[in-house]
């Protein structure tokens, strides 16, 4: 990952750059599996690698492949993307060790959707009925923010295009 | 792109077998790993793969794009319904539990109806922002 990380940097051919990106979401998606979810592992391949590479080589297709030279030195960029990765570096230290009974993340509410989830939703897939049932108003939003996404799209880009067939009659 | 056989024909054989596990995803995702969103995603791309092989005046030939808009506004309008039939029913707001007689069902069923809705928005949303980004050049 770091390896595919420090080529994207470095990469000029932005084909090249957008391939790597796909092997980075996928080697992602692997260590999701490795610690056992599943479910984001799943999004991961399907999103990161997938529909998301797609959409950048379209965008490719229509501004070119080459990234133009870069201006001016880069020495305030290098010294923000240095401090960035030290602090965030030094806030894993204070993270609770991985599969830690006592996390946080694991007293909250995490107990109850575990233990209930099969007498009150009925799924075997807990993660399912956390997303849906439990945090139903968290999806809606997710839902909502693609569809403004879209709607986004749609207003600048435009989803009806002209068909050819009307081009050909104005020649 | 009408020298490319080879890909022509696995790109058919491929397609509907995407659309299929789409589904899977989308209706299994109670018991295994997946559900609206990844089923969305590889429905899109079912489409996209199309798209992509065989041209964009053949994908329109297949979907239409006003069809498609309405079908990423119906997911979401499917949501926040499922989610007002629970105080018409009385419950509260996105509360499947009154849906039906037995709690569990409604359940069920709210779940199922839910995750249909994300499906239908997030498919839709994904085929039309590549049709959106599409170059001119893969018509053909």
């Amino acid at each position: 990952m770091v390896a595919t990380a420090v080529a994207i940097a470095v990469m000029r051919n932005l084909f090249a750059a957008v391939m790597m990106f796909g092997i980075f979401s996928f080697l992602a998606a692997g260590v999701f599996v490795t610690l056992d979810a599943v479910d984001v592992a799943f999004t991961e391949a399907a999103v990161g690698a997938g529909i998301s590479t797609i959409l950048m080589l379209a965008t490719l297709a229509r501004v070119g492949g080459r990234e133009r030279g870069v201006h001016g030195h880069g020495l305030f960029p290098l010294a923000a993307a240095v401090f960035t990765g030290w602090a965030l570096i030094y806030a894993t230290f204070d993270f609770p060790r991985v599969g830690d009974p006592a996390a946080p993340a694991h007293q909250h509410v995490a107990p109850r959707y575990i233990n209930e989830s099969g007498t009150e939703v009925g799924i075997p897939n807990v993660v399912t009925s956390v997303l849906a049932s439990y945090r139903g108003y968290d999806t809606l939003g997710e839902v909502t923010v693609i569809f403004a996404a879209g709607v986004g799209v749609w207003c600048l880009i435009g989803a009806t295009r002209r068909r050819p067939r009307r081009r050909e009659e104005k020649q | 792109m009408r020298h490319h056989l080879v890909l022509r024909v696995i790109c058919k054989l491929l397609v509907p077998l995407i659309l299929l596990f789409a589904l899977y995803v989308q209706f299994h995702g109670d018991f295994g790993p997946g559900g609206g969103f990844q089923a969305g995603v590889i429905f899109g791309a079912g489409f996209i793969l199309y798209g992509v092989v065989f041209g964009l005046g053949h994908f329109e030939d297949v979907v239409n794009p006003l069809v498609l808009r309405s079908f990423a506004a119906c997911g979401l309008l499917l949501y926040l319904l499922v989610g007002v039939a629970g105080p018409l029913m009385g419950g509260n707001y996105l509360d499947y539990d009154v849906l039906l007689e037995d709690p569990v069902s409604g359940q069920h069923l709210g779940i199922l109806l839910v995750e249909l809705g994300v499906g239908m928005t997030v498919a839709a949303v994904m085929i039309s922002l590549f049709y959106a980004f599409a170059d001119r050049r893969f018509r053909d």
